[in-house]
This record gives C-alpha cells, sequence and structure tokens, in this order.
C-alpha cells in the first residue's frame, strides 16, 4: 500500500461522526477510511466525543412497560461467537485494482466495468446515483491530460483510487483526499503512464473557466 | 467505566458478559444507564418522545444483537452506543443512507489485550473530561454538532468549535492504533 500524505479535513471527519453529512460525502468519507488508518484513529476520537455528548445529555425516562417489551425481542439463544472469515475481498491490499468495499457498494468492485460518459478532452465520468445536497462521481482523466480549469461555489472533495495527478497543492497518488472550498482553483493535471480515476463530491456546480466546457456543462449535469 | 476506582460501573465487563453468557442481568443494568441516555439525545435531535423512545428501544436490541462486535480496544461503551444511537438517527429521522468503511481484518480478536482496553477507555474518560472542562459556549456548539443541529458547512464555517481540543486526543489515538497493529 502506498503512503497516504493529504487526509481528511477534521471539519468532515466531525460532520461524518455527527452523521449529518449528505450522503455522497459519507461515501468518500467511509472510502477514504477504508484505505487510510490514520483517518480511522482519527474517526474513533470524534465518535469518542459523540460517545461523550450522549453520556453528559441529560435523561429522559423510557416509558413504563420499556424493558419488559426490550426483553421480549431478546434473541435468547447462544451468541455465535464471531467468526473472523478472513475472505480475500475483506482486505483491500490483496486487491489493488479493486475499489475499496463502500464504493463498491454503489459501483460494483471492478474499475473496468464503469459506465462512463463522456466529459469531451478524453476526460469520462460517471454520477454515482445518491440522495440529494451533494454529488458524488467518478472522474477518469487520461494520463497526462490536464483537467478544465475550475472553481467551486462550494465544497469539493477528490479521492484518488487509481493513478495520480498533480496540482499546485502538491502529488496526489492512491488514497490521498483534497478538500477544496469555494476560493480554491486548481488545474489538477493526470500524472503520465496510467489514467487517474477519482471520486469526487461537490455539493455545488464546478465553475469550469474555459468557454466550451462553461457551454457544454448544463447537458453534461455536471 | 474502567474498574480505576472513579465510580463508574465497568460497562466492558457488562458487554462481556452480554456477549459470553447472554447474561440479561447485565443487560438490565446497561439498559437502565444508557436507555434514557440514548432516548433524551434523540429527542435532542429533534425526535418526538414516542420516536425516541422506539428508537432507544431499538437501539438496546442492537446492543444485545451485535454484542460480540463491540471491540473495547476501539471504542468505550458510551461511544459505541453512540454510533448505534446516530445510524438509527440517519435511518429514522433522515432517511438517509450512510456507507461505513470496510472493516479491519485483523479485529476484534476473541481475547483483546487488557492493556489495549484500559489505555482506550482511560484515553476515552480523559477526552470527556477535555470537553466538560470546555467553557459553556464551545460545549454547546459541539452539542449542536452532535445533536445535528450543525451542517457540514456550519462545522467548516464554525470558528467556535473547539477542534484543537479533539486534535490534542488524536495524538493518543493514533498511538494506540500503531500499538494495536502490532
Amino acid at each position: 500500500m502506498n503512503v497516504i500524505n493529504h487526509h481528511l479535513t477534521d471539519e468532515l471527519l466531525m460532520g461524518y461522526a455527527a452523521g449529518t453529512l449528505p450522503e455522497a460525502f459519507s461515501l468518500i468519507v467511509a472510502t477514504h477510511i477504508s484505505m487510510c488508518d490514520e483517518c480511522r484513529a482519527r474517526l474513533g476520537s470524534f465518535d469518542a466525543v459523540g460517545g461523550s455528548v450522549l453520556e453528559e445529555c441529560g435523561s429522559h425516562a423510557m416509558a413504563e412497560d420499556s424493558f419488559s417489551e426490550v426483553l421480549g425481542r431478546l434473541d435468547g439463544a447462544p451468541n455465535s461467537q464471531p467468526i473472523r472469515v478472513e475472505t480475500e475481498t475483506s482486505n483491500g491490499a490483496n486487491h489493488a485494482d479493486s475499489f475499496p468495499w463502500p464504493l463498491a457498494e454503489y459501483v460494483g468492485s471492478d474499475p473496468s466495468a464503469v459506465k462512463w460518459k463522456s466529459l469531451g478532452g478524453g476526460v469520462r465520468h460517471s454520477v454515482i446515483k445518491t440522495s440529494k445536497g451533494a454529488t458524488a462521481r467518478l472522474l477518469r482523466i487520461p494520463a497526462g491530460m490536464t483537467m478544465p480549469d475550475h472553481g467551486h461555489n462550494g465544497l469539493e472533495a477528490t479521492l484518488v483510487l487509481k493513478g495520480a495527478y498533480r496540482d499546485d497543492d502538491g502529488r496526489y497518488g492512491p488514497g490521498d483526499i483534497e478538500v477544496a472550498n469555494e476560493e480554491f482553483d486548481h488545474t489538477p493535471v493526470a500524472e503520465d503512464g496510467e489514467d487517474c480515476i477519482c471520486l469526487t463530491v461537490t455539493d455545488a456546480p464546478l465553475k469550469f473557466r474555459g468557454l466550451v466546457p462553461r457551454i457544454a456543462q448544463p447537458f453534461l449535469g455536471i | 467505566m474502567n474498574g480505576s476506582g472513579n465510580g463508574k460501573a465497568d460497562w466492558v465487563a457488562h458487554m462481556h458478559r452480554i456477549s459470553t453468557v447472554r447474561d440479561k442481568a447485565a443487560f438490565g443494568e446497561l439498559f437502565q444507564y444508557f436507555a434514557p441516555r440514548v432516548k433524551a439525545f434523540l429527542m435532542k435531535s429533534g425526535a418526538d418522545e414516542g420516536l425516541a423512545e422506539d428508537c432507544a428501544q431499538d437501539v438496546m436490541v442492537t446492543l444485545w444483537n451485535k454484542a460480540h462486535m463491540f471491540d473495547p480496544t476501539r471504542a468505550s461503551v458510551a461511544t459505541w452506543i453512540f454510533t448505534i444511537a446516530r445510524n438509527r438517527r440517519i435511518d429514522a429521522l433522515r432517511k438517509d443512507r450512510r456507507p461505513e468503511p470496510e472493516d479491519l481484518a485483523w479485529g476484534p480478536e476473541e481475547e483483546p489485550d487488557q492493556a489495549d482496553v484500559m489505555t482506550l477507555q482511560q484515553e476515552t474518560d480523559r477526552l470527556g473530561e477535555a470537553i466538560k472542562a470546555l467553557p459553556e459556549k464551545q460545549r454547546e456548539l459541539i452539542e449542536k454538532a452532535y445533536f445535528g443541529d450543525l451542517s457540514h458547512g456550519e462545522i467548516a464555517t464554525e470558528t467556535g468549535l473547539p477542534l484543537g481540543t479533539i486534535k490534542s486526543r488524536i495524538r493518543l489515538a493514533l498511538e494506540r492504533l500503531r500499538h494495536t497493529m502490532r
């Protein structure tokens, strides 16, 4: 597994722990955490904050017959001990070419089975169906290609799945996540050698600077 | 909570009894302490009393059914119950889907290392103390975030959120993770 240098922001981790992110952002957070033990540990801290809030937020008496109702719903059978099935699919490292599990739940695990739509210039994308509030898509940039110059109206998160790209902020390889806000303009360039496949999530449409992408934008639905 | 003599019940041991011998007395004590807190948490998250009662019951049933999945080297009992309650809330109140990370291939083990359990529980207690010691305004903001009253945009722009306090605990979390992975 390559080293991950670009991580989730505290704000996204807290939103995910609090359970208030739109589905598309939860998807990119869960996918990154599946690839990044450091952010998994950080999420543990943010979950623990929730545990503290739960313990300290007071209590409200349960209904009188509540406990007996719950007892009636309990399965009395002896607990089956956890069976740790070490399937190959439970370990992403064995399948460098397949998508991490949370993403595979949405698009399948095989990157070559994605149904791409052209964005022009060899760049392709595939929108992932999630609830409203934010949009998730897979983006495929041909090796060596520059993405159209674009800014954002809102928040954009980009997670590299295959290949790598560079922009003003550095190099982004598999597992790296870039979180950009509206002040940020960038022109990612895919590295030579292999197409770069990313999961990107936006909570507002991208603003492309070039004329052609701007005209095409309403038709492409990006 | 960790047998360190602070007067709290040893919830980890309760979970162990529920998981291994399906101990209903231990479950009853957990219920008595946590169910009213889960209900209050859900009501502060916007559920009316009837829905909060139903969901709190669901959370306690889930605790019983999934007791074997509780890993005391990764979370305190309160933290674990919070994650169940949060997921129930997303389901019932927001009717949204929540993608979860892929589970780790290296845990939970059948007999977790007691030193790891102690460390995790103590760190969690310390994080709780740090939050309690915050100025009231900051603590209220954290509560608002976890009750679901702050959108992700508001979390990003709200300068009063004491993310630094949480961050100072993260270093410890990383050390723990490395230890667990060895």
